[in-house]
């Protein structure tokens, strides 16, 4: 083989694999997205049944009751606009609280949100990019800012 | 006082810098040699500098000196002392001055050892880690000041994350940032490569030591990270595809096909723009890794209080570095004349494919974690790519490039023989089957997927030993003759074999433990048991517990396997109250076949506690899979033609035989 040819062969498989990949990468992404909704896109969308997505917001005050024996737990999610109801079986992550963000994974099936996964913040100083926005878009994080004061999780740190 | 002085080190450590970047490169462009050795004490000095900055943040965590801002935001009097330390690098402007106190680390280390390397390529080399240096330095100095004082010192400090006190990840940060910066080391070299327009054979043996010091130590940062997760979240998983995870990732995939390919480079003296732009790509990879991570644009535990000043800046270095550089590339790579000629079966090709495999497997992570980002940005809505993409595009890169690892050694270089390599492949295939048939014996319920990636293991196992084999000439020569290679085999080739066999293991790990993994969730009153996998789990109640600086409620679980005791486990739920947080501390009890991963909830009214047990197969292996190849790493590093110095030891390979060239 000619130094051009052999070039062009590994050119070729270079090629093939690339376009292997990027096919790969297509099928995966198309199925395998998980978009992110508000309660308010939940209750006012139509949404299409039995796709995974997240939905995220604060854990609604005096909403979380737990089944005892079967170890399962429901809340509501709420942005202070609307609220879905949330089913999740497990253990909740530690920092899951009352009026705190979350953001679940799941599918919604007849109105309620079976969630397979829980995620919390890390920290208390900080909310979910996601759930910020979704409560702004509900016009209420102002207003929540207020309700929860200087002790609130929403403020950023505040240089001294 | 001290304080201070750590800060004016710093910004003595930025003016060294700044000499350091110009007058060693002015005076390579005009070979003046006078010029040329500034670089080497300008190297040894910025090194010092910096040790004495983060000598002196040390001494503030210390001696817990909260007029500091940054100590009294991120430690606590009641802290333990190793936490108190690694409090050092667990906050933003810590870390960013743990990365340049590496970085200046590994500058230092090539004025000390590189005497002997062509005096211009040095000065270019230590010239571009000091441009990068100034990047960093100015960055900490402007935007993340770790020195900044209070005017009025609070009593007491604000804690740091408990997540973040644990002895595993107190040593991530520092052997991921070596692992990352170690590629500044390869990029310094391919930089100042493309000044000269020369890459040759003695380049590739210059580069080599260093991108294997940064892989191995990028592979022990990462493994160290994924097994916190494993034991300190308690979802009994070890990783994520959690673009934290992913950002360390890319990197090591990019260090590995980097790796590869200054082998090519160094043997046979090809493929030299390609590990010119391998070694681009795997910095800034490396950057791309730390500024993600640090910035605040994801989720995670590591991110820190985002500032709109850092973002800007960081994006205006990521913009410089990585676009400068693949500018200077586009522009003198042409000037890099190919060598040696090869067929598309040989060991030059089966190093190339290992390169097109990892770098695509690198862009897919890249594009999967970029993604989110990108259609927020163009207000496209927001989502989350997690496993199940990973792993759809993941498992069908993966499985050919672990059966293709078998067969690469045993081609010789330029033109190898398939049918041939295939031929002394057929023990490996055999056990392959055997291990596939096996393991559905076992199980009875195999995925074909997993199924496939028991015996794909057993198949790169067996290949890497039987290449081995072959090398030693076992069972056709003598014993004692097969001994005497055996133990003549060059280190670099004991490293590949090592680091082959490790990968094998990891692999046989990661398979087994997401394939049959048994999870279980229930509530349980104290003597109530549940039966995981044949393995019996009694519980029997909850204390409370006291630790230095936590409260936790300890349950107490029994584990037996056929009505025999086999180990107590107890996992905690701890409350830190100076943080205000709880945190999961799962209980394991790692045994050859599986651990045994307990993790205890909350208490309902009737004395019920939540519980979470599993069963996760051959899982210890990933991390004893992870050691392995890091052993292969170390021993392949402390072959002596990677010492600098050493005359090469021709004789000896001679006497060898004819066996294949060392990798």
């Amino acid at each position: 083989m000619k130094r051009k040819h052999r070039r062009l062969t590994f050119v070729f498989l270079g090629f093939l694999l690339v376009a292997t990949a990027a096919a790969l990468v297509l099928t995966a992404f198309e199925d395998n997205i998980v978009f992110f909704h508000s309660p308010t896109d939940v209750v006012e969308k139509k949404l299409p049944p039995d796709r995974r997505m997240r939905i995220g917001g604060l854990v609604e005050e005096g909403s979380v009751e737990k089944n005892v024996g079967e170890a399962r737990v429901t809340f509501r999610i709420t942005d202070l606009a609307n609220t879905v109801k949330v089913t999740y079986r497990g253990l909740l992550p530690d920092l899951f609280r009352e009026g705190q963000g979350v953001v679940a994974e799941g599918r919604l099936r007849d109105g309620i949100f079976h969630a397979d996964e829980v995620l919390a913040k890390h920290d208390e100083n900080y909310m979910p990019p996601e759930v910020a926005d979704a409560l702004k878009k509900s016009g209420k994080w102002k207003h929540l800012e207020e309700a929860l004061g200087d002790a609130g999780p929403l403020k950023g740190e505040t240089r001294k | 006082m001290i304080p201070e002085l750590g800060h004016f080190a710093l910004i003595l450590a930025l003016s060294v810098a700044l000499i350091q970047a110009v007058v060693p490169l002015v005076g390579a462009q005009r070979g003046d040699a006078q010029w040329m050795a500034v670089a080497r004490p300008a190297a040894l000095v910025q090194f010092v500098l910096v040790a004495i900055a983060f000598a002196c943040l040390t001494q503030a965590y210390v001696t817990s000196d909260f007029s500091v801002l940054n100590v009294a935001r991120n430690s606590h009097s009641a802290k333990p002392m190793l936490y108190k330390i690694s409090g050092v690098w667990a906050n933003h402007e810590g870390s960013m001055l743990l990365w340049v106190l590496i970085l200046a680390l590994f500058g230092s280390a090539v004025a000390a050892f590189g005497r002997n390397l062509p005096q211009a390529l040095g000065a270019r080399v230590l010239s571009v880690q000091a441009m990068i240096g100034i990047g960093f330095l100015a960055f900490i100095l402007f935007t993340s000041n770790p020195f900044e004082r209070l005017l009025v010192a609070p009593a007491d400090g604000r804690g740091l994350n408990p997540l973040l006190q644990d002895p595993g990840l107190a040593f991530h940060p520092p052997f991921l940032y070596l692992g990352y910066v170690g590629f500044s080391m390869a990029f310094s070299f391919a930089i100042a490569a493309l000044i000269e327009g020369r890459v040759d054979a003695t380049w590739a043996r210059w580069v080599r030591p260093w991108t294997l010091a940064a892989w191995s130590f990028l592979t022990v940062g990462i493994g160290l990270g994924s097994w916190w997760a494993y034991y300190e979240l308690g979802w009994g998983g070890w990783w994520f595809w959690d673009p934290v995870e992913n950002a360390s990732f890319m990197p090591w995939l990019a260090g590995t096909a980097l790796l590869h390919s200054s082998v090519v480079v160094e043997k046979r003296d090809t493929l030299k723009g390609w590990t010119v732009f391998l070694a681009i790509v795997a910095f800034s990879l490396s950057l791309l890794g730390t500024f993600l991570v640090r910035s605040g644009v994801l989720t995670s535990v590591h991110t820190f209080a985002a500032d709109p000043a850092r973002g800007v800046f960081i994006l205006a270095l990521l913009i410089i570095v990585i676009g400068g550089s693949l500018a200077l590339f586009a522009v003198r790579a042409p000037a890099l004349r190919a060598g040696g000629l090869f067929q598309p079966i040989s060991r030059e090709g089966g190093l190339l494919l290992n390169n097109l495999i990892m770098t695509t497997a690198a862009a897919a992570v890249l594009l999967g974690t970029l993604y989110p980002l990108f259609l927020d940005a163009v207000g496209g809505g927001k989502v989350s790519v997690g496993a199940p993409f990973f792993n759809a595009v993941f498992i069908p890169l993966m499985v050919p490039m672990l059966a293709a690892m078998a067969v690469g050694p045993f081609l010789a270089w330029k033109r190898g023989d398939l049918g041939g390599a295939l031929g002394r492949l057929k023990a490996a295939l055999m056990i392959a089957l055997a291990v596939a048939v096996g393991t559905w014996f076992v199980v009875a319920d195999g995925s074909v997927l997993a199924l496939l990636g028991m015996a794909v293991a057993a198949w790169l196992f067996v290949g890497t030993a039987s290449e081995l084999a072959a090398r030693v000439r076992l069972f056709r020569v003598p014993m004692a003759e097969s001994l005497r290679r055996l133990v003549h085999l060059q280190r670099a080739s004991w490293g590949m074999t090592i680091a082959h066999a490790g990968l094998a293991v990891t692999v046989a790990g990661m398979t087994a433990s997401a394939a049959w993994k048994t999870e279980s969730i229930q509530t349980m009153q104290p003597g109530d048991s549940v039966a995981v996998a044949g393995y019996t789990f009694t519980f029997r109640g909850a204390r409370r517990a006291a630790g230095p600086n936590y409260l936790a409620i300890r349950g107490t679980f029994e584990v037996s396997e056929d009505g025999r005791a086999l180990t107590t486990l107890y996992p905690e739920k701890r409350t830190y109250p100076v943080e205000g947080r709880p945190t999961t501390e799962a209980a394991i009890h790692s045994m050859f076949l599986g651990d045994l991963y307990a993790v205890i909830g909350d208490a309902d009214e009737k004395g019920g506690f939540v519980t979470r047990l599993y069963f996760n197969p051959l899982l210890a292996w990933i991390w004893a899979g992870a050691l392995i190849m890091v052993a292969g790493g170390v021993v392949s590093l402390s072959d002596r033609r990677h010492r600098i110095g050493a005359p090469a030891r021709r004789q000896r390979a001679a006497a060898g035989g004819a066996q294949p060239a060392a990798s």
